[in-house]
């Protein structure tokens, strides 16, 4: 391991480089430019007019894939602090800093999505403010818990804006502070990625059993939003590594691996004895689409488990990265089905996103890209490497 | 029907009525009623009458848990023909701790005499559910915990009998999170015991188990939750006198809108009478007439003695039909809502793919480095 370390980055991170303008980017502004011109639309004529929202379904992908996925795909730079700064785990340093990036623009991507979800929009305030806050509810502490982390991730990053700009004063005095704000990057996401959990608590029958499993809810949503922290931090670098044409990490990811493999076998235990536990698991072997997609979604665990046993797989990136991708599906599905597909509020409601809602969620992932594009090549965010030898 | 056998019935009902202050028309109502409660043929009025004539007035002990004593209150207000007369008459309440005289240890002392004197012959009623989380403190009576209670009396009893919905299966008590651990009468005691579920229940429901036990020394048949088929064989939807509004799709919309003041079907209101069973459609409360009963009043049933339904459900939540719907030429009762269109199926379905492929293609390209990298590895 000691030589792994000495091995894999003594590096600091430094701006990649390169052009801005590829085809890819192209198209990744392309489909931004969509979303925001149908972002604009719906500013002006309201959500009736692109959205295929209604009573039954107060809420879409906008808040069910933009918001609840998005913030746990974001979860890759709370994961790694927790094993670096929390378990002390030095070798994993050089993927915070990419990690972290794509958790600044995934939580604040997600913060953001809400407001383009809230029919008053311009009220969005309110839940900030003393007056009309309402306290006791899990929707206020997701809502501060959430803006409050997009903030403290600002500040866990800035350094890498500081150095560029080459503010070192200001930055050796943050770095004295920094501690306090990266206890708080560990501390926020646990609260609130559990509390996205909770807020299916108060459906009660409303949540289709399969998901519904009540006071293990917010334990459920923290495990796989570790989970998909680690399997996003596998999928981060693979892609910065092959298509930024560096190195592979798979040395560093290979000991990540074998953590989220524990992980994932605790997971699918509690998960399965819940459903046990709760008698719930008949309903699985019903034929309705609910059965379905929960079949669908435990494959997305099952197979990963099985494909990440061997300790040869471990060390093998193509493995490694098609777990990562299932993993995520898995966990992008169990929210999925929980605030949509399993989200019964009445008879006769159906919900099925509109092309324009669609449009609006692949712009956001495109955006997010892109902007990663752009600071990874602007700023130092990935630690110098030599150039690809293979 | 011989006249001697008339004439036994009318002697028998002089006997009773005289002894209960009544007249002899209001106890041979009485009979009648719960005859055609319990779905007895002709004549076994008559029967009714000389058992309750005789009256071998079993010993009953009545226990109180995690309930408000409403199930009781029910049974008192009861007003033709005086039913609390009349159940006081048919039985020896040996023990019941709001209606008995006697406080302290006094009662204790009666409980556990009656016990001691009619062991094995007594019927246990209980009324409320039993806690039995962190041992079962939550409820104690006389310092004794209720699970202890419950077990000590049930022990030597002749029949258990639980009555309301928290001592048939955990009621009101028990909902979610549960902080006492409320259990029913059956699950404390591991054994199917006679349930009559409501909040309260209709007290002849009780009255008629009681009469039947009287006249024919067995408690009536039940299903497998141990409810009385005379009482909760059928759903409430099926005999509602609002079900003709259901099929032909009238329903009240709101509280007080025309088809509300017009007594249409409170369906849509959530009424829960689809999915609960109980004879409240048939026999009514309070002995007020037909129209007294929930949804006789304009509310939607909550489903209050069916498990999973009474205050598990949200009030106002539409009904699971319970294998009954309208013909298919009648108006629909719900109204399919929500659009979904083709284009954004075919979207998402690219989107999917495209991810699939992308994802499937690049972790093939890994794996061609993974097989160059295996043999430096070894190397090493």
């Amino acid at each position: 391991m000691a030589n792994n370390h000495a091995h894999a980055r003594t590096h600091a991170p430094a701006p990649l480089g390169g052009s801005l303008l590829t085809p890819f980017t192209l198209l990744l502004g392309v489909l931004s430019a969509i979303a925001g011109f149908i972002l604009v639309y719906r500013f002006f004529y309201g959500l009736g007019a692109v959205t295929n929202l209604n009573d039954g379904y107060p809420w879409g992908i906008w808040i069910a894939y933009d918001v609840v996925v998005g913030s746990a795909f974001a979860c890759g730079g709370y994961v790694m602090a927790l094993l670096v700064y929390i378990f002390n785990k030095g070798q994993y340093h050089p993927l915070v800093r990419p990690a972290l990036l794509a958790s600044l623009f995934g939580y604040t991507l997600a913060g953001v999505s809400v407001i383009f979800d809230l029919g008053r929009w311009w009220n969005f305030w309110h839940i900030f403010w003393p007056g009309y806050a309402q306290v006791n509810s899990v929707m206020f502490e997701v809502a501060v818990c959430i803006s409050a982390y997009i903030v403290v991730m600002w500040i866990e990053f800035s350094p890498a804006f500081l150095e560029k700009l080459g503010m070192k004063d200001v930055k050796r005095k943050l770095n004295k502070l920094l501690f306090f704000f990266i206890a708080l990057g560990v501390l926020l996401p646990s609260m609130h990625q559990s509390s996205l959990g909770s807020l299916l608590v108060i459906f009660g029958q409303q949540i289709h059993p399969l998901w519904q499993s009540g006071a293990l809810l917010p334990l459920i949503y923290l495990m796989t939003a570790i989970l998909l922290g680690f399997a996003v931090v596998i999928l981060e670098a693979t892609l910065s590594s092959t298509g930024f044409g560096r190195p592979l990490e798979t040395k560093v990811l290979t000991p990540l691996s074998k953590i989220m493999l524990g992980l994932l076998a605790a997971y699918l235990a509690l998960r399965i004895l819940d459903l046990l536990w709760r008698g719930a698991l008949g309903t699985a072997f019903a034929f309705t689409l609910e059965a379905g997609m929960f079949w669908i979604e435990m494959a997305a665990f099952v197979v990963p488990l099985a494909l990440l046993a061997p300790a040869s797989a471990r060390r093998s990136a193509s493995k490694l990265f098609a777990a990562a991708v299932m993993l995520l599906a898995g966990g992008m599905l169990l929210r999925i089905n929980g605030f949509l597909v399993g989200y019964q509020t009445g008879d006769g409601w159906h919900y099925f996103p509109s092309f324009a809602e669609l449009m609006v969620t692949v712009g956001i992932i495109a955006f997010e890209i892109l902007a990663y594009i752009v600071i990874v090549r602007k700023f130092p965010v990935l630690p110098a490497a030599q150039p690809a030898t293979r | 029907m011989s006249e001697t056998y008339i004439e036994e019935t009318a002697e028998a009902a002089d006997k009773v009525a005289g002894r209960l202050g009544i007249n002899r028309r209001e106890f041979l109502q009485f009979c009648a009623a719960t005859a055609t409660t319990l779905g007895l043929p002709t004549g076994a009025e008559a029967a009714i009458a000389k058992a309750v004539e005789k009256a071998q007035r079993p010993s009953v002990i009545w226990l109180h848990f995690q309930e408000c004593t409403g199930c009781s209150e029910s049974l008192l207000r009861a007003e033709h023909p005086t039913l609390e007369k009349l159940i006081l008459d048919v039985i020896s309440l040996d023990y019941h701790e709001t209606l008995m005289a006697a406080a302290g240890h006094q009662a204790e002392a009666a409980r556990k005499a009656a016990m001691k004197a009619h062991k094995g012959k007594y019927i246990l009623v209980v009324e409320g559910a039993i806690p039995v989380k962190d041992n079962g403190i939550y409820c104690k009576i006389g310092g004794h915990k209720a699970i202890d209670m419950l077990k000590e009396c049930a022990a030597d009893a002749a029949a258990v009998i639980a009555i309301g919905s928290c001592a048939s299966w955990g009621g009101m008590p028990s909902t979610d999170p549960n902080p006492t651990g409320a259990s029913s009468v059956g699950d404390v005691l591991g054994k199917p015991v006679v349930t009559i579920p409501g909040c309260p229940p209709n007290p002849y429901n009780f009255l008629a188990t009681v009469v039947h036990f009287l006249t024919f020394g067995s408690l009536p048949a039940v299903d497998q939750l141990g409810r009385p088929k005379f009482a909760y064989g059928r759903i409430i939807h099926e005999h509602c006198e609002r079900r003709a509004h259901f099929d032909a799709g009238r329903f009240a919309m709101e509280f007080g809108d025309e088809g509300h003041r017009k007594g249409y079907c409170l369906y849509k209101l959530g009424c829960k009478g689809p999915e609960t069973y109980a004879n409240c459609s048939t026999i009514g409360f309070g002995d007020a007439g037909e129209s007294n009963w929930p949804v006789g009043c304009g509310h939607p049933c909550i489903g209050c003695t069916e498990k999973g339904v009474g205050f598990t459900k949200p009030i106002h939540q539409t009904a699971v039909l319970r294998g009954m719907m309208p013909p298919a030429s009648y108006p629909r009762i719900v109204e399919e809502q929500g659009k979904a269109s083709f284009a954004a199926a075919a979207a998402l379905a690219a989107i999917a793919g495209a991810a699939a492929g992308g994802a499937a293609m690049l972790a093939k390209n890994l794996g061609k480095h993974d097989a160059e990298q295996q043999p430096q590895q070894k190397g090493e």
